[in-house]
Formats: C-alpha cells, sequence, structure tokens
C-alpha cells in the first residue's frame, strides 16, 4: 500500500499556461497523490475558466492499469467541464507495455510532447 | 603372479595415452594425408601435421585422464577450435555432416595399425582391451566434432537470425514528419514486437505526426499478424502519432473480412502513395509540378 507521505511532497503541481493547464507527473503516482491530482485539475478547469489539460508523462517509466484508468478519468471529467485533454510525451517502452497489457487509452488525445499538445489544443480551439 | 597384477595396475587407457604419447610424430604423419586434414590444410603439409599433433596430444590426455566416453572432458578443450574450423571447411566445401562423421571415422584405421604392431600377440587379452579402448576413444573424438559442427551452426543461425531481424526491418523518413515501415515477409510475434520498437524510437528521433505501415511484402495474413498490426497502431497512437496501413492486397483484405478481424480503427490507404499523400495532405503540404509548361514541352 502507499506510503504516507508529508502532506507537500504528495501533491502533483498544477501549472496555467494561458486557458490550459498542464501538469507534469514525475516517477511513480500514488493512490492518494492520483485522487488529489483529479480533484485539483477538476476544481481548477471550473473556477479559472480553463479549457485545455495537458499531462506529460515523459517522466513515467511505467504506466499500470490504475494510472491509465486514472488518465482516462480525468480526460472525461474535463470533457464535462468542456475543456480537452491531452496525454503528451509517452516514452515507447511505455506504450509498447500498454499495448500489450490491452490498454490502448481509447478516449484519449496524445501528442508527442508539451509542445505538440498546445499546438493540437490551439489549433482546435480556434 | 606378479605380472597379471602389473597388468591390472597399468590400465588399458593408460595403455592408450602412452601409446599416443610415444608415437605421435608417426600418427600425424599418417592423419597427415587422410582426405579430412588434407583437404583442410592445403597450404602446407606441415601445418597438418602439427594439427595432427594437437589431436593426438589432446587424446592422449582424454585417455590418461581415463574418461574415454566424456564428450566434455577436458583434454579436448584445446583442440574444440580446429576441430571447429576444419568442420567448416568441410562444411563449406559441400560436405554433409554424415560424410564428416565417415571422414573422422576413416582416422582409425591408421592409429589401429600402429597399436597392433605394438604388440608381439595382437590376441592376448591385454591387446584387445587397448584396441577397445582406443576404439571408444576415437569414438568420442567422433561425437566432439559433430558437437562442435552443430555448435557452429547454431551461431551462425543465431546470427544470421539477428541480422534478418535488423535488416529487414528499416524505418524510413519520407518527408519531415512522416516515417513508414516497408514490411516484407511473414510478420511473427518477434518481428513485430522489433517493427514496433524501432517505429516507436523513429517517431520520438523524427519527431514524426504520421507513421505509415505497408504491408505490399507480407504475403499473408492471419489474425495474429492483424493484432500485431493493430498494437503497433495502438502503441504509434499512444505517442501522438497517426498511424496508416497501407498496401493491403485484395486477396488479403478479403481474407481480413472473413476471418472476421475488426480493423475499422486502423486508418487505410490502398497504397504507400497513398497513404504519404494523405499524410502530407494533413499537414497541409501540396506537392505540385515546379514549371506549368513542363507538360507541354
Amino acid at each position: 500500500m502507499s506510503q504516507p507521505l508529508p502532506a507537500h511532497s504528495a501533491q502533483v503541481p498544477v501549472l496555467a499556461l494561458g486557458d490550459v493547464l498542464l501538469v507534469s507527473l514525475q516517477g511513480e503516482l500514488h493512490d492518494g497523490m492520483a485522487e488529489q491530482l483529479q480533484q485539483d485539475i477538476t476544481q481548477r478547469i471550473s473556477t479559472d475558466r480553463m479549457t485545455g489539460v495537458v499531462i506529460d508523462i515523459s517522466g513515467v517509466d511505467m504506466v499500470d492499469s490504475f494510472l491509465g484508468r486514472v488518465l482516462a478519468e480525468i480526460a472525461s471529467t474535463a470533457r464535462l467541464l468542456a475543456a480537452r485533454t491531452v496525454l503528451a510525451g509517452m516514452r515507447p517502452a511505455v506504450a509498447i507495455t500498454l499495448v500489450e497489457l490491452g490498454l490502448t487509452l481509447p478516449g484519449l488525445v496524445t501528442a508527442l510532447d508539451v509542445d505538440r499538445a498546445m499546438e493540437l489544443l490551439n489549433q482546435r480551439g480556434s | 603372479m606378479t605380472v597379471p597384477e602389473q597388468d591390472a595396475a597399468v590400465s588399458a587407457p593408460q595403455v592408450v595415452s602412452s601409446f599416443l604419447e610415444q608415437r605421435k610424430e608417426q600418427i600425424a604423419q599418417r592423419w597427415a594425408d587422410t582426405p579430412l586434414f588434407r583437404s583442410v590444410f592445403t597450404v602446407s603439409r606441415d601445418e597438418a601435421v602439427e594439427a595432427c599433433k594437437a589431436v593426438v596430444e589432446a587424446l592422449s590426455e582424454v585417455a590418461a585422464s581415463g574418461r574415454l566416453e566424456d564428450v566434455g572432458s577436458p583434454g579436448f578443450v584445446p583442440v574444440r577450435d580446429q576441430l571447429g574450423r576444419m568442420t567448416q571447411t568441410r562444411a563449406r566445401s559441400g560436405h554433409t555432416a554424415s560424410q564428416i562423421a565417415n571422414e573422422v571415422a576413416g582416422l582409425r584405421v591408421p592409429v589401429m595399425e600402429l597399436l597392433r604392431e605394438e604388440f608381439a600377440d595382437p590376441t592376448v587379452p591385454r591387446a584387445q582391451e587397448a584396441v577397445l579402448a582406443l576404439t571408444l576413444l576415437l569414438g568420442t573424438l567422433r561425437l566432439v566434432v559433430m558437437e562442435t559442427a552443430l555448435d557452429a551452426n547454431a551461431e551462425l543461425i543465431e546470427r544470421q537470425r539477428q541480422q534478418l531481424l535488423e535488416v529487414a526491418t528499416p524505418v524510413i523518413k519520407l518527408w519531415e514528419g512522416t516515417v513508414a515501415v516497408p514490411l516484407i515477409g511473414t510478420l511473427d510475434s518477434a518481428r513485430s514486437q522489433v517493427v514496433m520498437e524501432s517505429l516507436l524510437e523513429a517517431i520520438v528521433d523524427q519527431r514524426a505526426r504520421y507513421a505509415i505501415l505497408d504491408i505490399t511484402g507480407v504475403p499473408t495474413v492471419d489474425s495474429l499478424v492483424a493484432q500485431h498490426l493493430m498494437k503497433t497502431v495502438a502503441a504509434a497512437r499512444l505517442m501522438g502519432a497517426e498511424c496508416i496501413v497501407s498496401g493491403i492486397r485484395p486477396a488479403i483484405a478479403q481474407t481480413i473480412v472473413q476471418l472476421g478481424i475488426d480493423l475499422g480503427s486502423v486508418l487505410t490507404r490502398s497504397s504507400l502513395a497513398d497513404a504519404l499523400a494523405y499524410a502530407l495532405g494533413k499537414q497541409g503540404i501540396e506537392v505540385s509540378r515546379a514549371h506549368a509548361n513542363e507538360s507541354v514541352r
């Protein structure tokens, strides 16, 4: 089970770039952190009127079914709040593992890196 | 009663060992003229004799250790390389494994003649035991030769398999942001894994938005191959690239439909050119003739 962590380290920073939220995941994501992140993102979208969410997972070595579900949930929640979610920077090894596990994340929009993800959001927004 | 005791003390393998050691020169001279050594060491006879001596020494050592029937006997280690080279040379000149084995068996006759000469009366039990031991030893040599030949072949096959994997899956950059993999030959799990890995690496390296999988050269598609294709497409999508499958031939299209495989989620184009045109069009790139009057001339 997840170890108890100090409150400040258990939070994933959520940055705002214009009307887009940028979340950069690093290393392992604990169950508690994932729930907190989900709440943070939905809160920020509704209060700050965000139209897009970019989740950068270039620093993640392993995406399991749990994280896959969390990401899909964030995307569908954001969609209900009229914001689009783009998953950016997945590593080849992670993509292969996910596909082998049968987790193809069908509802998620993906991009090569954060740059491309922003481009994609701006393109569709206009 | 002392004589039989002495006989028992010096066992047959020991007799063979010392015989081989003493007659090394003669045996080597005779062996150097056999087809096996003569065809391998074509340059000089001295070299062949030296090689024969090395083999005889190894046999003598194995006999001394008493492990006549042990293929893994340490005595064979020094000559394994040399035997491997010899069998390879023979195999390259079109000899089958059994022919090589027969040639190794041909080494027995000259040694046997020499061993019989050692004994005044070849019918005494001591002589017969020595002959039996030598026969066993040469049989083991034959096995060692076959083993080295098989090892060399297995190594070669493994190396070629690896080369085939690498050669058969090039990822080509067709345009800025567009990569393609022309698949040729049957797709199995190992190959599709390599294809997937190299395609994903190329997507990262080239910052590609579009990846084209061209299956013109794939002879048949079954459910397993289709599954591999779909996995590759899904993985490319996760990396943020759009994947297009091109070159599905009519017969293969029919097979896919008859097998009930759903490729509905996969974007397809009939040829590599169409796929490239689609990728270019999506990126807003137009291709046109440089000079309008080109066609008039």
